[in-house]
């Protein structure tokens, strides 16, 4: 991380025994993981879990006083692979990344590693993105964790709870000789609560004792038969261990009565929202004291079958609370019940919706059937329970539908992404509509108006290859985007290799802006910042070229419209064969002025000549048309109503967070727009020369303006 | 919204909570909202109960929330969509201040959504609220809009925290203390005793009041026409118009408007136009002048050299005394616009023969970054705008003109036969704007909703089909809107069932 500073989480990973931490759940895991005495950590950045990477970046001092060794890692198969220094030593290792997204990435390293077995605990800290607000497709790591039999922990989302996890899961790992995976949800990640600390650990076996003392053990590669032998372990050894150590642990938890007519079984990540369901049905206090008995499974795989069966044995009814789909969870109880020839009844997703937030609202509403068809009595009397139905009935409100306007994500104010979209969109004005592929990145934003381009997204680094089966003789050449984070996380092989391999005549944009922006702006292979724990300014177009690209560009200023806009066209309109590769680099805007910014007040506070930029427009000169606006999306560029009662339409305007980047000037200009923009360059501390030249400027100018005042016609 | 400072604000309330010893949890999904994007923080907060502590819920409940605060205005729109705002129980703290989403502006006319809406949806979902553009109040306070919400909050007085304890909160927080009290203080003073808003008209678009006389003879005499000529609910309209025409060109060119206006005045009191309240009349008088002040480089060269225009950006852009400010304009003139600002006969003569025109458009034809406050590029862009006394004799004039009066014959010949229709087609003159390629397609989209003139001259509504087809023309850059309007026209008159929307 260049340009943010984490000091004070920092400063939080060092309380010791029995202090109170207060502060986000993702930087509680955190130092639990130093509690735990962990000896390397890495990762892939990405919401909801980029905090961890990012603090831990910022942490070299506490780390190295402990003896822990932390990565960025180049992508998530990179991060599951690291877990291989478990296998075989007694080591503690924790990565973390984005799911299913990232789990996707390392499935193949996941796979051998949970294979292979470990000795050391490996812990794998998964951000689920899951829900309202979520960017990727809805779906389950629970299936990852099935598949490769790991373990999963799912617990309930409050920090103590988090913090235990983070702890007993290596214990867990160690014991059944399994990695783990801590599923959190990215409200559980971002929740603000406390707990109470205790001491770092420096780990008891070291990264040099490891290295220094290198084992082998055929058994352990995955290689037949080893492989075979091992497939028998995790049936026979791994998971009786795991469920013993489970059982004997008490990781799952209950609350409310021992007994009881109907239950419920939660995944830990449902606790909350269900103890508030239940509060709205006069069933628990705040507190959470539940008059129904729950079995809160802090531990969703595997399950402990004695204790499911033991909890529906004698109910009449159970539901199952599991959010995401398909309910492998509801499936498995099932045949928990079914194998015991238990008969409770299990409901699930016939009264819970299949997919979505399980809200305390939505768990309300199941709740409140499922106790409807088996326990009527509990409901009693019924008191009135929250709603806004009335409200949104009401024809005042529901005209907000046809007002509120949607708030789509869009490129941040300055943007440099924007310019080479305003480009493209100008190219297409030309050269007409072209099959656009996106990637994963700020980038995709392009998607979305103004811009409305780029036509599939496939993965991160796969935009290129996702543009492949296009790869055939026609009068357009299919265009690919991907920004440097997916480039180096898996675009230089899978898109560009493959691109070259096979003489893909496609046009390849490569967005660089210095960072990993999408994710929070941390350093990557090309990043131009210094930094003295990581290689940057490894540069794109060299790898492109390494890899065997010909055509290969490099725009050092992608506010340069026209540049930008003929270059496009040159590689759409190019005949040489293989991949026509545009390198367009721009800091980000976000990053640069995080850097920048106190540079320059500093410099002006110093009394030195510094030059602010920002750009304007001539209300009286614009005509309202809105092209510009077609062609930026800036947030610093709207529109506003004038005086003039002559004109009818609103014209543009730019405000004070305008960071003068220069697209709109520039856009003005290659697309030939109007003379409305100017820009502004205020002198700060201006020099003598400065003031002395100013000052004959304003002489003659003034001289000549009122001049020409004095003839025109007054109305008075 | 992204920047607006959302997560310090319930940093803030957290902090408040937690230092009277309550116990608070505060969530957000931020991910790609931040980036410009909406999202929403939920905190929610009360004591515990000795050590037994609340299980507190990661999301709101509709119909279960105590406080909603929205740092835009459409965006208390929606939280009262979702239902997070309910008359039972919700105080609404609301910023009446709007950021606009891409829809509304990139639409070609006016795509700014109803505030109207929320103002009255307000009352109706909400318990109890507060609304002031807070967003004013923190940039007046050096200060960021989550600071006033913060003190509104305070103000509001839903929490049962005193005002040191909020305060305690801020400087607990450690950055940008002073500037944060200051705005919080001000939301704070504005909640407790609010000022009693000046109802403001959804434009402050406002004809100017003609007075009696004017002191030069050339202007009284404009003046005095229209006093004595047209009904007095017009003489504001064309007061303005007269004046925005002198500033354009001179004293005769308003008289030429209003020989213009005379003209169709007299036309529609032949058609009774009173009963219409003159709209003919009153359209015309709005169009014309518009059409008449057409934006040419000779135009846009003096509008950047005035002396008020200078003085306008420095308090725009906020330049202070000791500093100094350079305008750099992005000008991209074309062999068209040269060819227009030249006289008539020449600047046809070179449009005739594309082989030179096109060889000069190659000299012309690129962007000028014109520094207008240095003196060489002042002079330059002061002689253009001096050009102005040969402004009739230009090619561009003369082609204005015959758009004019083509445009006015076809108002003229209608008004007889359809007067509403006629009054619509004056204000299809709304499409004709922009700069080179836009202006061209704004022109080829106003000829082409005239073109379906013909055939609604008479029939039912037929204003209303073309105020359609307008609306339709402004909805989109292509096109497309437009075909598809005029495709339903056909069809509709076709079957002869006209349809009315």
């Amino acid at each position: 991380m260049a340009e943010r500073s984490f000091a004070s989480e920092v400063e939080d990973l060092r309380l010791g025994e029995g202090e109170v931490f207060r502060g986000e759940g993702i930087l509680a895991i955190t130092k639990a993981l130093l509690q735990s005495g962990v000896a390397y950590v890495g990762g892939y950045q990405g919401s909801p879990i980029s905090h961890l990477m990012d603090v831990l970046a910022d942490a070299k001092d506490v780390l190295d006083e402990l003896g822990v060794h932390f990565e960025s890692s180049a992508s998530e198969a990179a991060a599951a692979a690291m877990l291989s220094a478990s296998v075989m030593y007694p080591l503690r290792g924790a990565v973390t990344w984005k799911s299913t997204a990232g789990t996707n990435v390392a499935s193949d390293a996941l796979t051998n590693l949970s294979s292979s077995g470990v000795n050391g605990g490996a812990l794998i800290i998964v951000g689920e993105d899951f829900g309202e607000g979520s960017s990727i497709p809805q779906e389950r790591t629970h299936a990852f964790a099935m598949k490769s039999q790991m373990w999963m922990l799912d617990p309930r989302p409050n920090l103590p709870s988090m913090v235990d996890a983070v702890e007993t899961g290596f214990e867990l790992s160690e014991a059944s000789n399994t990695p783990v995976i801590l599923q959190v949800r990215i409200r559980a990640c971002h929740v603000h609560g406390q707990f109470t600390t205790k001491a770092n650990r420096a780990p008891r076996y070291t990264m040099q004792e490891a290295l220094q003392n290198p084992q082998r053990d055929l058994n352990r590669i995955v290689l037949p038969p080893a492989s075979y032998m091992q497939d028998k372990q995790k049936l026979n050894e791994r998971w009786p261990a795991a469920v013993k150590f489970v059982k004997e642990r008490r990781l799952n938890e209950w609350f409310g009565p021992d007994e009881g007519e109907v239950g419920i079984i939660l995944q830990g990540g449902m606790y909350n929202s269900l103890i508030r369901a239940l509060q709205y049905l006069g069933l628990a206090d705040v507190y959470g004291d539940s008059k129904i008995p729950l079995y809160v499974m802090n531990v969703t795989y595997p399950l402990i079958d004695d204790e499911v069966a033991k909890f529906c044995a004698g109910k009449r009814a159970v539901l199952m609370v599991e959010e995401g789909h398909p309910e492998y969870l509801e499936q498995a109880v099932n045949t928990i019940l079914r194998r015991r020839d238990i008969n409770a009844r299990l409901e699930g997703k016939g009264m819970l919706p299949l997919g979505g937030d399980y809200t305390a609202d939505v768990l309300t509403k199941g709740v409140e059937t499922f106790l409807e068809a088996h326990a009527k009595p509990l409901l009693g009397n019924r008191s009135p329970m929250p709603t806004a139905a009335g409200v949104l009935s009401n024809p005042k409100v529901k005209a907000l539908a046809d007002v509120v306007p949607q708030r789509p994500a869009g490129f941040c104010t300055g943007c440099p992404e924007r310019p080479i979209f305003a480009a493209m969109k100008l190219v297409e004005q030309e050269l007409g509509p072209h099959q656009i592929s996106s990637d994963i990145g700020c980038h995709l934003f392009s998607i979305l108006p103004p811009f409305n381009l780029g036509g599939t997204t496939m993965g991160y680094g796969l935009g290129p290859a996702s543009a492949s089966a296009f790869n055939v003789a026609s009068k357009k050449k299919a265009v690919s985007f991907l920004g440097d984070g997916g480039f180096w996380h898996n675009g230089l092989s899978s898109s560009v290799g493959n691109a070259v391999f096979n003489k893909q005549d496609q046009v390849i944009v490569v967005v660089d802006n210095y960072y990993s922006s999408a994710t929070g702006g941390q350093d990557i292979l090309s990043s131009r910042a210094e930094n003295e724990r990581r290689s940057t300014n490894n540069s794109i177009v060299t790898a492109v070229k390494g890899i065997g690209a010909k055509w290969v560009r490099q725009i050092d200023r992608t506010y340069d419209v026209g540049k930008m806009r003929d270059t496009l066209k040159e590689a759409l309109t190019s005949n040489e064969p293989g991949p026509k590769i545009i390198v367009a680099s721009s800091e980000c805007m976000l990053n640069k002025q995080r850097r920048v910014k106190p540079l320059f007040d500093k410099a002006v506070k110093n009394g030195e000549r510094a030059i602010k930029q920002r750009f304007g427009v001539d209300e009286d000169v614009c005509t309202g048309d809105h092209a510009c606006m077609r062609l930026s999306g800036c947030p610093s560029l709207s529109v506003k109503h004038t005086n003039d009662p002559l004109k009818d339409d609103p014209v543009a305007a730019i405000d004070q967070t305008c960071v003068g980047c220069g697209n709109c000037g520039e856009v003005a200009e290659a697309a030939v727009l109007c003379p409305s923009f100017y820009r502004a360059d205020v002198i700060n501390n201006p020099t003598r020369w400065d003031r002395g030249v100013a000052r004959v400027r304003e002489a003659v100018i003034g001289f000549l303006q009122r001049r020409r005042e004095a003839r025109r016609p007054v109305f008075i | 919204m992204g920047g607006q400072g959302g997560g310090v604000l319930s940093d803030w309330i957290v902090a408040l909570a937690e230092s009277q010893n309550w116990a608070a949890q505060s969530t957000s999904v931020p991910g790609v909202a931040q980036r410009t994007g909406a999202t929403i923080y939920y905190v929610e907060m009360m004591p515990p109960q000795g050590d037994r502590m609340p299980v507190l819920s990661l999301m709101p409940t509709p119909g279960d929330v105590d406080v909603v605060m929205a740092a835009e205005y459409m965006e208390a729109g929606r939280s009262m969509m979702r239902g997070l705002v309910t008359p039972e129980r919700t105080t609404l703290i609301a910023s009446s201040h709007r950021s606009l989403a891409v829809s509304e502006k990139e639409q070609a006319g006016d795509g700014i959504a109803d505030s109207g809406v929320v103002v009255e949806a307000t009352p109706v979902a909400a318990k109890r609220s507060v609304v002031f553009d807070m967003q004013t109040m923190a940039e007046k306070n050096g200060s960021v809009i989550s600071a006033v919400m913060f003190g509104a909050l305070a103000g509001a007085k839903v929490l049962p925290f005193d005002r040191e304890a909020f305060e305690g909160a801020i400087r607990a927080g450690g950055k940008g203390v002073t500037q944060s009290l200051k705005a919080f203080g001000a939301g704070f003073d504005r909640t407790v005793s609010p000022v009693a808003e000046v109802a403001e008209p959804r434009s402050g678009k406002e004809f100017l009041e003609p007075p009696q006389s004017l002191k030069d003879p050339r202007l009284d005499k404009l003046l005095q026409q229209i006093r004595q000529n047209y009904p007095a609910a017009l003489t504001p309209l064309l007061y303005t118009a007269i004046t925005r025409l002198v500033d354009y060109q001179d004293p005769a060119y308003a008289q030429d408007y209003l020989d213009r206006i005379a003209a169709i005045h007299r036309l529609d009191t032949s058609l009774s136009g009173e009963r219409h309240n003159f709209a003919l009349t009153r359209e015309a008088a709005k169009y014309v002048a518009i059409a008449m002040a057409y934006d040419d480089v000779i135009r846009v060269a003096d509008l950047k050299t005035r002396a008020s225009r200078f003085a306008r950006v420095d308090a725009e852009v906020g330049k202070k005394q000791d500093q100094l400010l350079y305008m750099t304009e992005f000008m991209h003139p074309r062999m068209e616009e040269v060819a227009g600002t030249m006289p008539a006969g020449l600047g046809r003569w070179l449009e005739n023969h594309p082989a030179v025109f096109n060889r000069l458009d190659k000299l012309v034809n690129r962007g000028r970054r014109v520094q207008t406050r240095t003196v060489f590029w002042f002079f330059s862009l002061y002689m253009v705008g001096g050009m102005r006394r040969f402004r009739r004799g230009l090619l561009r004039h003369e082609k204005e003109l015959a758009h004019l009066n083509g445009w006015l014959k076809l108002v003229t010949e209608t008004a007889p036969k359809d007067y509403p229709l006629a009054v619509e087609i004056l204000k299809c003159r709304r499409l004709v704007k922009g700069y080179s390629d836009t202006a061209a397609r704004g022109n080829s989209r106003f000829e082409r909703v005239l073109q379906s003139v013909p055939q609604l001259i008479g029939k039912p509504d037929s204003a209303g089909w073309l105020r359609r087809l307008t609306t339709a023309a402004l909805a989109d850059e292509d096109g497309t809107k437009l075909t598809g309007a005029q495709k339903t026209l056909e069809t509709a008159f076709e079957a002869e069932q006209p349809r009315v929307a």
